[in-house]
Parts: C-alpha cells; structure tokens; sequence
C-alpha cells in the first residue's frame, strides 16, 4: 500500500506513469465542488432519491413492527411454530403460511431453473439464428401477462387437468404405499401446494430465462471458441466456459425469480386452496401462503390480535426475503473468493 | 433555493387538494365498506345523482375496512354485513339500520340431482362441514333424501377464504343449529375452517362448485340466481324444507323484532316460511354528526333508496326491507344530532 501511495505521489520522479495519469485522470483542481446550479440541484435530487429508498424501507419495517407488536408480545417466536389459524377464538400461529411460502417457492424453483437454463442455452447456443428474436420476445412477453390471469387459468383450467392427469393416476399409483401414499394424498381438486409451485414456476420462468440468456451472451465468444477449438462438446462449453464466468449473473436471475414466487399473491390464492390446517405434508393438499392470507384477510380483519398478527406475518415475509437475499450474497462472495483461490 | 421552491410546489398542491374537496364536499357524499351491497349501493348512487345532482361515493373495502372508516369519520356512513350489538353501538356513539336483505344458499355438483331436489338441514350442514358427513351417500343424508340416488363418493367442500359477511351469517348459522359447530368453530367473518378448500369471493365458490364433481360451497342467493348453480333447500326453524327466493328472505325479515333493535341476525328464523340463513346488510352513522349537512345528505340519499330503489334492488337480486322495517327505520333517524343536539333529518 505504502508503494503504491509513493509512486501516485511522486509522479515526477517518473515521467511515464506521470504522462499516463494525467492522460486517463483529471486533474483533481477541476472537481466539480463548485459546480453550477443545475449540477448541484440534480447532486441533491439524486442523493434524496437514494435517501427516501432508505427511510422508507426503515419506515416500513418500523411500521410493520408496531402494527404488529400485538401479535408480538402476546407469541413471541412461537408464532413461527404454531399451526393455529382461528379467527372466532383469536389464537394466532404463522406456521401453515410460512411452509406455504417455502414449499411453494420451492417447487418452482425446483421447475423453474433447469427449464429457464434449457430456454437460456438453446436461445444462445443452439437456436437457428431467425428463431431466436421471436423466441425471446415471446418469453419477455410471458412476463408480462397480469398474475391474476395466471391465477384464473390454474384454477379453471390447469387445475382440473393436474387432478384429473396428475392426481388420480399418481394416487392410484401409490395408494396404500406408506409414507410415499401420505405425500399425493388430499381431496381429487387439483389445488393446493403442487399446483401453486407449479403455476409459479410458469410465472418466474420468463425472469429466469431472460436474466439468463442476457449474461449467457455477454460470453466473450474468444473464451467459447476456444473451448470449442480443443475439441470441447456444447454441453462442456457451457457448464465448463459459459456458466462459471456468468455465475453471478444466473444466481442474480435465480433470486429475482425466488423474489417474485415469494411475494406473488394473486395466482397463489387461486390456485392454493387458502386452506389453514397443516395436517398432512401432501403436494396436493390445499394449503396457504403468507401473502395470500394477508390478501384475502386484511379487508375484514377487525382491530387487535387477528390483524396484528396479519402484520406479523408481512413482518416474517420481509425477514424471509431479507435472509434469501443475505444468503445469495454470501454465496456469491463465496463463489469470488473460491474463483481467487483457482487462479 | 431547491427547498424552497419545493415547498411553494407543495403548498400550492395542498392547498389545491384543500380548496377541491371544500368546494366538492357540499354535493357529495361518501361511504365505505361491505362488498356485499356494493352493487345496490352504486346502482341507487348513480340513479340519485341522475335524480338530485347529489355524488354518492361508495367504496366497497369490506365489512371491516367500513366500520374502520366510520370510527375514524372518514366517512359519512360505514357499511357493515354483521350487525354490531347495541352495546358496541353504544360505546362508538353509532346508530346502524338495515338496507337490503339477502339470503346465502347452499349450492351443490352432485350429478344427477335436479336443482333444489336436495333436502338439508342444519345439523347436517354443520357436520358436512366439520368433516363428519364427508360422503354424498352418508345415512344422515339419505336419511333427509330417501329417494335421490346418491353417489358414493367424497364430499369437496368448498367456502370463502376471504373474510365475508356471507360466511358471518353462514357460521352463524350453524352455530345456532350445531353444537358442536358452536364449540370447535364458532362463527365469524373468518373462521378456523376444519375442512375443504377456499375460493376468493363469491365468484370463487361459484367457480370451484361449478368445476368440482361432487363439491358442495355456500353462496349470495344472485350468485346461484346468476349463474343458474346447482342448489339444496333447507329445513327451516319451523320444520319445514324451503327454497331460496325473496319470498322466504322477506318471512326471515319478517320474523325478527325490529322494534326493539336493529342487531338483527336473521338465521334460523321461526315463520313457517323463512329461509333459514338470511341476513340484512347494514348502515353505520355517527349519532352526532360532526358534519350535520352531510349527515342529512346521507339520509336524504337511503330516504330516496328506500322509496325509489326497491326495483333497483330486485333487478339485482337483492330484497328491498319490508315496508313496517322501512318506517322503524326512517323513525330512528330522528336520535341523529348536529353538534348543537338538533335532528337533523329533514323533513
């Protein structure tokens, strides 16, 4: 450090990093400290808008907290552990909501990230050149159909041909068989915690594939031809050559994915049942997600216990997406660090 | 400098916000809550402004969202499908009146059974629910039902999973008729449902009953009208089965005391032809009105309703209130005040 700060320091003493610094820095005098107005208006607009995205997710945690400080001091964590939903007799647990949101968001991560890799690796590496702008357009536009209409669909028309197809067969299948039976158990409705992962994972896919592709094409193609050169297949290509050098971009994608499955509300509560009782672990067991509840509840909820535990659980969702999103960063430094200790 | 012209902007937007709703508040009114009446409610709005210039504004946020409002005055009348006591009333300074009546049906998918063939009672309707009568042939049914064919298979049951009025009355309902629905269940706008799967409004049950072979949900009474569904009768406080229809809500209504109160809940009626799970919809009003001109407007507007609106009503297959309960009703708007404690219900 101590170096470095000698040779900036002393330029004169050597003249061809001098001529290099003055040529790619400006001098320091020109800073713009006394900029003029418009500069110095826009420096404070800008910095206001950074600072409101800070008050106000403090001014919402704060919020959430004290609209749900109630629930809070009355369960404390058990809350998290308690698979009581009664309204009639206030008594409050999250736990059927909170599996909801997991089990859910699981599954469709489960479908959704090997088929937006497949989408993302055709429409880069393998897709004849005039598909792959309508094929692209047509994903991006999958994003933008409204989930309600994803909602509608599963439960009107996806939902009778899960159970009909999916369901009865797969019941017949394992029907006496313990433990496996007690998974695909559950009334022959088609809803419930499969259908719901499964719709999601058709609403993420269109994110996923997209953040994909983008960074699967910023490739350089000198790294991909090399690997092609020594004789490397299209599969080596892109999980050797392709996919470490955009790792952080797919793991970006994957968790803007996860954000939406977690927070989506309307396809959910179509599909899903909104079903507060956990007494099987079945996938075709209507169940209920955090958000879902809040959204079919908060209209009627009366003042005291049952909102305030409503707000808590919007206070266990904003903890839930705040760890996924931790933990996808300390995976990524951890990728970096071992990327280091490769090279 | 930027702060200051910031400011001038927002004082300048303020005080325009201020100086609109000052200006508008003479000729409009404004309300919150139930979903249930919100087409009635908007219907008589529109037709009263074409009548009077008068802007009604209905905000249908739901029952709880309503009396949120009306505590807080943010609103000239809250809107409520569960009558609040007379105690609650009481300690809020509220007075409430019923407008329309309405009646929730249980409707069925079960092949082969002609609509309103089924015959239930509330026993069974509470143990279907409970997940103790959990197929179409149990002997309890076939018992009610001794010459329908009843299929051998599993019962969908099908209810709101939002919180609603609808359910209110349905769980009401069964608590007064199944005792043990009372003790594990209770009632409410939401409850601990012990089984089946939940739809998002009415529509949702409707949809789901339609699609699911074998499901049974409850429903408004225009839902089933509507959308032609599959219904069972009812066997009513008096012992007799009844169909679903503004003749039997209106004996429901019939049935209660409305002079004595308005904390009417009008299940399990005992005339001999109500509908056992009827209800009214209700209106909340401040008994002191810190606005007394926009107090009388809102009377003036449900006056006008009450008169004008019964067609409108049953277009949209709702049940005007009974004449007697009308003029209960127009009686107890003399206890609203102004400030200075004169009515001020016009004359």
């Amino acid at each position: 450090m101590s170096s470095t700060l000698v040779h900036g320091d002393s330029p004169s003493q050597n003249p061809v990093q001098q001529s290099s610094r003055v040529m790619t820095k400006p001098p320091p005098m020109k800073r713009a400290r006394s900029g003029p107005m418009a500069d110095r208006i826009f420096g404070y607009a800008a910095k206001a808008s950074a600072l409101i995205t800070l008050v106000l997710l403090v001014a919402i945690l704060a919020s959430l907290t004290i609209s749900a400080w109630p629930a809070i001091s009355k369960y404390g964590l058990s809350f998290l552990t308690s698979t009581t939903w009664d309204p009639v007799q206030e008594d409050f647990g999250g736990l059927v909501m909170i599996y909801g949101t997991l089990a859910t968001s699981f599954i469709a991560l489960l479908i959704a990230v090997p088929v937006s890799f497949g989408i993302a690796l055709f429409l880069t590496e393998l897709s004849p050149a005039w598909l792959k702008r309508p094929l692209g357009t047509a994903i991006e536009l999958l994003a933008a159909v409204p989930s309600i209409v994803y909602g509608m669909w599963g439960l009107l028309v996806f939902g009778p041909v899960l159970a009909t197809y999916v369901q009865q067969p797969i019941q017949a299948m394992t029907a006496g068989v313990p433990y496996i039976g007690a998974f695909f158990s559950g009334p022959p409705v088609g809803i419930g915690i499969l259908s719901a992962g499964i719709i999601l994972a058709i609403m993420i896919i269109p994110f996923i594939a997209s953040v994909m592709r983008d960074v699967f094409e910023v490739t350089p193609p000198l790294l991909k031809e090399s690997a092609y050169g020594l004789g490397a297949t299209t599969w080596e290509v892109v999980t050797k050559v392709v996919l470490p050098y955009t790792k952080a971009g797919v793991i970006g994608g994957i968790m803007l994915g996860l954000g939406r499955a977690i927070g989506e509300t309307m396809a959910v509560t179509f599909v899903i049942g909104n079903f507060n009782q956990l007494d099987s672990l079945s996938l075709f067991q209507a169940a209920n997600s955090i958000t879902s509840a809040l959204a079919n509840e908060f209209a009627e909820a009366g003042e005291g216990l049952h909102q305030a535990s409503l707000m808590y659980l919007g206070l266990v969702l904003f903890f839930i997406t705040f760890v996924i999103l931790s933990l996808s960063k300390l995976l990524l430094a951890q990728l970096r660090k071992s990327e280091g200790a490769k090279s | 400098m930027t702060f200051t012209l910031k400011q001038i902007a927002l004082a300048a937007a303020v005080g325009a916000l201020l100086a609109g709703s000052g200006l508008a508040s003479a000729q409009e009114i404004t309300g919150a809550g139930a979903s249930f009446p919100a087409p009635i409610y908007s219907k008589w709005a529109s037709d009263y402004n074409k009548a009077t210039g008068v802007k009604v504004n209905y905000q249908s946020i739901g029952s709880g969202g309503g009396i949120k409002q009306i505590d807080s005055k943010t609103v000239d009348f809250g809107a409520s499908d569960a009558p609040l006591t007379d105690e609650v009333l009481k300690s809020k300074g509220q007075m409430q009146f019923p407008t329309v009546l309405g009646g929730v049906v249980p409707v069925i998918n079960v092949k082969g059974i002609e609509p309103g063939s089924m015959r239930l009672n509330g026993q069974v309707l509470g143990d279907i629910y409970l997940g103790k009568i959990s197929k179409w042939n149990d002997p309890a049914i076939k018992a009610l039902n001794p010459t329908l064919n009843l299929p051998d298979a599993a019962i969908a049951q099908v209810r709101r999973a939002d919180g609603s009025g609808t359910t209110f009355i349905f769980t009401n309902y069964l608590s007064k008729v199944n005792a043990e629905w009372k003790s594990k269940v209770g009632e409410g706008t939401a409850v601990n449902w012990p089984v089946g799967a939940g739809g998002k409004g009415n529509e949702g049950v409707a949809a789901f009953v339609a699609r699911l072979p074998n499901s049974m949900g409850y429903v408004e009474y225009s839902y089933v009208k509507q959308n032609k569904l599959n219904y069972a009768i009812m066997q009513n406080a008096a012992g007799n089965f009844v169909k679903p229809d503004d003749e039997t809500f209106k004996a429901a209504a019939a049935g209660a005391d409305w002079a004595k109160s308005f904390y009417q809940i009008l299940t399990n009626q005992p005339g001999k032809d109500a509908w056992p799970i009827s209800g009214a919809t209700f209106i909340l009003m401040h008994l002191k009105q810190d606005k007394p001109a926009n107090g009388t407007e809102t009377l003036k507007f449900f006056n006008w309703a009450f008169s004008n609106g019964g067609k409108a009503a049953e277009d949209l297959d709702y049940v005007p209130m009974p004449p007697a309960v009308v003029a209960a009703i127009q009686k107890s708007w003399g206890e609203i005040k102004d400030g200075a404690g004169k009515p001020i219900a016009f004359k």
